[in-house]
């Protein structure tokens, strides 16, 4: 069920009436079931793996927490009895054996999504590898099923587990209660990943009507429509008209499809996180936020604290924190510091949870070589601007008032959108040679000309849906600039009338502009696949 | 304590850390500062901060990473 | 606080009952008009002009509403019919538009054109659109909906067909103004009137079939027209009008004379009688022979109407000073398109 089917809206419509009419203490009972509905209705075979995955957190979970009062009511008692060093050892004891249940618990987990998404891409690099050695035979792919949203509830329900390992969250005990955080479906099919300490209760909590709750909540949902339905679709169009035949749009249509798909990815992205966080809203439940204006980003670094922020974060908090401080890491830093000195000694922690981090991230995006090199990119771009630190302070220091001047902030953050967008277009392109040839194609083929003398209009947009595409993306952005301070719909919501007028006119321009329905392809999210 | 600021005031000559509260908060050290810090802090004070120590409480100002290097060296 | 709560709702209501105006305009803009061209498509929709009852309604596809001529019928014959036919009208869409139009009024005679038992399926969106659009609203039109949708379309934009045309924003014209709220009449009484003429040249290649067995579907609309027939009292009658394109097997036309044959119907397959009809290939199609011209059509209604007459009973009404002062009015329409027309004789 996409977020843009008719089905959907009823769905989400029934579950938003339902949820009122329920009494507060089984709301939550109507989202598991609404959930479980949504995640069958995709394909009751992936339900057999969202329920392995529930089951298996919750049991470990379990088994932490009890372990740990366990160990707790041991020490209670053996206060008098044991010294420092005895409480002390049989901490560590206990820990290791909690240690040794998450690892089964995020092997058991990874494992399963190593399998089913990336076996066809280990396969298919053994291949290769088999062929270069000279070997006729291959191995032969085999082509498994990916349950949707697979990505983002595993990761999800990881964090879970290594929260209760770290005594950050104590485990939940009701099963169902926690099946409910795993599949809750709002967030299921494109994130955010939340984190059980901000979303578990808040599931599970009763939530009392509030007609703000409500307003604000579905005009979020609709301008995540408007942004989905008469901006990313639109220009989906061309991008699929360009990648039709990628070789044979070169130079000009390569920087196009940089553009464009620097929108459409916005458009769509942040679209369906509005759907996603507007609709939890008007149910009283608050998500974490993915987005913080990316576009007005001055450096990558930054752009990625702003862009797709939980699973940036996840990826800090659980994969490069935890690399970079342990203890082998920071013996090789002590090491390098005794044989290479101190500025290659302090960096190497850095730098080496840098690169695996972003490989990572690479992979988590997609089975693919192009994502591999996408998220080595990010990394090269953040670490050499890392290294350059020290040049930007000399460059501020000769020209004090550039960095409060809004014009070059402006002229950084289009630096950023621009590089990001040049990197990005790895993950549609998807080949890494025909990719770096086309960003080439860009300073050899001049056929610039092209925009002017009509040759646009044939890529699925006549002029008349040009133009609207760019009005349209201006409005996005002017309105989002236009909430910086304070949200719109805060604005909105001292002026009944304009509220209501707003609303009004948004929905009526979807209704027309919108591009669904026969003539336009409906389109996936472009996240749905991750 | 004056040997953590030292290693602060490498990282950012520009920041005051004796006053800060909000290091964190208002992201005046990123991930990569908060791992060059602790490998520093690891090597100068032969303590081993874990990753889960790794939240914004711990981190938002000089005084609160002291505490930190503290309470590892106790236990 | 109270005054505040007020406001909101009072804008809310507004805001909405502005939505639903607006929407309804959009909707009248959106929607083709079918005026200008593809006149075939406000066909249907015109069904609800009519001020006097018929004693013959015809359904089905091009076939009918090509073929037959109801102003010669009630010329020559006095007989009042209506052909309720559009562009590949399918079997299920010919039966709940007969359903609908049997709650309505009470024929002696309904005349099916079997053509349609080729396709068990949906085949064509544009093709749904222009039968079931121009339908008001009633238990039928859901019906012909539900069986008519190809896997692409959803049933709500038959409801609110605005989600279907939104899309025609940037391509409407001065037609979309012009018959915002008004339609020209593009039929007489569903007869739409072809004034070329092209030859036939060629004869359609037989192309064997997997399966010449007529679908199951379209047996069980057949039944269910028959039903509905036998149920209001009305004689159905089958015909294949006399196109020779596309080609109409000889299976199929087994087929539906054993069925005519044991359900007591009568068939006629006036491709096999055009000789008797006395249609001249070379002058009566308007197309090489997929449909007849205003010239063949008008022959084939005469032939048809004296069949009507001497075998099923159906007889003049020209006695009628009501109907007749109607049906004077669609004759002189009709007769001055055709005087406008360059005739092949």
């Amino acid at each position: 069920m996409l977020f843009t089917s008719y089905e959907f809206l009823l769905f989400a419509a029934l579950l938003l009436v339902g949820y009122y009419l329920f009494p507060r203490a089984w709301q939550w009972r109507l989202l598991l079931v609404a959930s479980l509905v949504f995640y069958w209705l995709a394909g009751p075979r992936y339900l057999i793996f969202l329920l392995l995955t529930a089951s298996s957190t919750y049991a470990v979970g379990r088994w932490m927490d009890a372990n740990l009062r366990a160990q707790e009511t041991t020490l209670t008692e053996q206060r008098q009895a044991w010294e420092k060093e005895q409480r002390k050892s049989f901490k560590a004891r206990e820990k290791k054996k909690r240690f040794r249940m998450l690892l089964l618990g995020l092997i058991f987990n990874f494992g399963m999504l190593a399998v089913l998404k990336y076996t066809g891409f280990a396969v298919h690099n053994v291949n290769r590898l088999l062929h270069a050695f000279g070997a006729e035979n291959t191995l032969n792919i085999p082509s498994l099923l990916l349950p949707m949203g697979i990505s983002f509830y595993t990761f999800q329900s990881m964090s879970y587990l290594i929260d209760v390992y770290r005594e950050k969250v104590s485990a939940e005990r009701h099963p169902l209660k926690f099946l409910l955080f795993v599949s809750y479906f709002p967030q299921l099919v494109q994130g955010p990943i939340s984190r059980y300490a901000d979303l578990g209760p808040q599931l599970t909590a009763g939530h009392a009507f509030s007609s703000r709750n409500v307003r604000w909540g579905l005009e979020r949902v609709l301008w995540g429509y408007f942004k989905k339905l008469v901006i990313a679709d639109r220009a989906l169009i061309v991008i699929k008209a360009l990648l039709d035949e990628p070789a044979s749009y070169r130079g000009m249509y390569v920087l196009m499809m940089i553009l464009l798909y620097t929108v459409q990815i916005y458009a769509d992205f942040t679209g369906g996180i509005d759907i996603t966080v507007g609709l939890s809203e008007a149910m009283g439940i608050r998500l974490t936020e993915n987005f913080n204006r990316p576009f007005l980003s001055r450096s990558t670094k930054e752009y990625w604290n702003r862009w797709h922020i939980t699973m940036g974060t996840w990826f800090t908090d659980y994969v490069f924190y935890p690399l970079s401080v342990c203890k082998p890491m920071q013996r090789l830093s002590k090491f390098s510091r005794q044989h290479f000195g101190n500025a290659v000694g302090k960096r190497i922690p850095v730098y080496l949870a840098t690169v695996a981090t972003w490989f990572l991230t690479g992979l988590w995006h997609g089975a693919g070589w192009n994502f591999i090199v996408w998220g080595l990119l990010n990394c090269l771009v953040i670490l050499v601007s890392q290294e350059c630190v020290p040049l930007y302070t000399r460059f501020y220091r000769r020209f004090p008032r550039l960095n409060e001047s809004a014009v070059w902030h402006g002229v950084q953050a289009a630096r950023t959108v621009l590089l990001m967008g040049v990197i990005r277009t790895l993950d549609c392109y998807r080949d890494v040679p025909l990719t770096f040839r086309l960003w080439g194609s860009m300073f050899t083929t001049f056929n610039y000309g092209d925009l002017f003398n009509g040759a646009v209009l044939d890529l699925g947009l006549g002029r008349a849906d040009w133009i609207l595409l760019l009005i349209a993306t201006a409005v996005m952005f002017a309105v989002s600039l236009w909430g910086i301070r304070e949200p719109v719909r805060a604005k909105l919501d001292r002026h009944p009338t304009a509220e209501a007028s707003a609303v009004a006119l948004v929905f009526l321009l979807i209704m027309i502009f919108g591009a669904y329905g026969i003539g336009f392809d409906a389109s996936q999210f472009i996240y749905n696949q991750f | 304590m004056e040997q953590l600021l030292n290693i602060l005031n490498e990282l950012h000559p520009d920041v005051d850390f004796e006053s800060r509260e909000d290091l964190i908060d208002e992201g005046i050290l990123d991930s990569l500062d908060i791992v060059t810090l602790i490998t520093e802090i690891n090597d100068a004070f032969d303590v081993s901060i874990p990753a889960e120590e790794i939240i914004p409480e711990n981190f938002n100002s000089a005084a609160a990473i002291w505490a930190l290097i503290e309470k590892l060296d106790e236990a | 606080m109270e005054v505040a709560v007020k406001k909101r709702i009072l804008s809310g209501v507004c805001a909405t009952v502005a939505v639903i105006v607006i929407w309804q305009l959009l909707t009248a803009l959106m929607t083709p008009k079918y005026m200008t061209s593809i006149p075939e498509g406000a066909l249907i929709a015109e069904y609800y002009e009519e001020t006097s009852p018929h004693q013959v309604l015809f359904v089905g596809d091009c076939e009918v509403y090509e073929n037959f001529s109801p102003i010669t019928l009630w010329e020559e014959y006095g007989i009042t019919s209506y052909i309720r036919g559009s562009a590949q009208q399918l079997i299920w869409q010919s039966y709940y538009l007969l359903d609908e139009m049997l709650r309505r009024e009470s024929p002696e005679a309904v005349v099916f054109n079997v053509l349609s038992v080729k396709y068990g399926t949906p085949q064509n969106e544009a093709y749904n659109r222009m039968s079931i659009d121009g339908m008001r609203w009633s238990s039928s039109k859901w019906g012909a909906v539900q069986a008519s949708m190809t896997e692409e379309e959803d049933a709500i934009t038959y409801l609110f067909p605005l989600l279907r045309y939104h899309s025609r924003w940037n391509e409407l014209s001065g037609e979309d103004i012009t018959y915002l709220f008004r339609r020209d009449r593009v039929g007489y009484n569903g007869y739409l009137m072809q004034t070329g003429v092209r030859p036939v040249t060629s004869q359609p290649p037989w192309v064997p079939l997997e399966d010449y067995t007529v679908p199951q579907t379209c047996m069980d609309y057949l039944d269910k027209m028959r039903e509905i027939c036998e149920h209001y009292g009305v004689e159905l009658i089958l015909i294949k009008a006399p196109s020779i394109y596309p080609l109409w097997y000889e299976e199929w036309d087994a087929q539906i004379a054993a069925y005519a044959e044991a359900h007591g119907l009568a068939y006629y397959n006036f491709l096999a009688m055009s000789e008797e009809i006395g249609i001249d290939w070379e002058r009566d199609t308007y197309d090489a022979g997929l449909h007849l011209n205003v010239w063949g059509a008008e022959k084939l209604s005469t032939y048809f109407g004296k069949l009507l007459t001497e075998k099923h009973g159906l007889t003049s009404q020209k006695n009628d000073a009501v109907l007749s002062g109607i049906w004077a009015e669609k004759c002189a329409a009709y007769a001055a398109e055709k005087a406008n027309a360059v005739s092949p004789y």
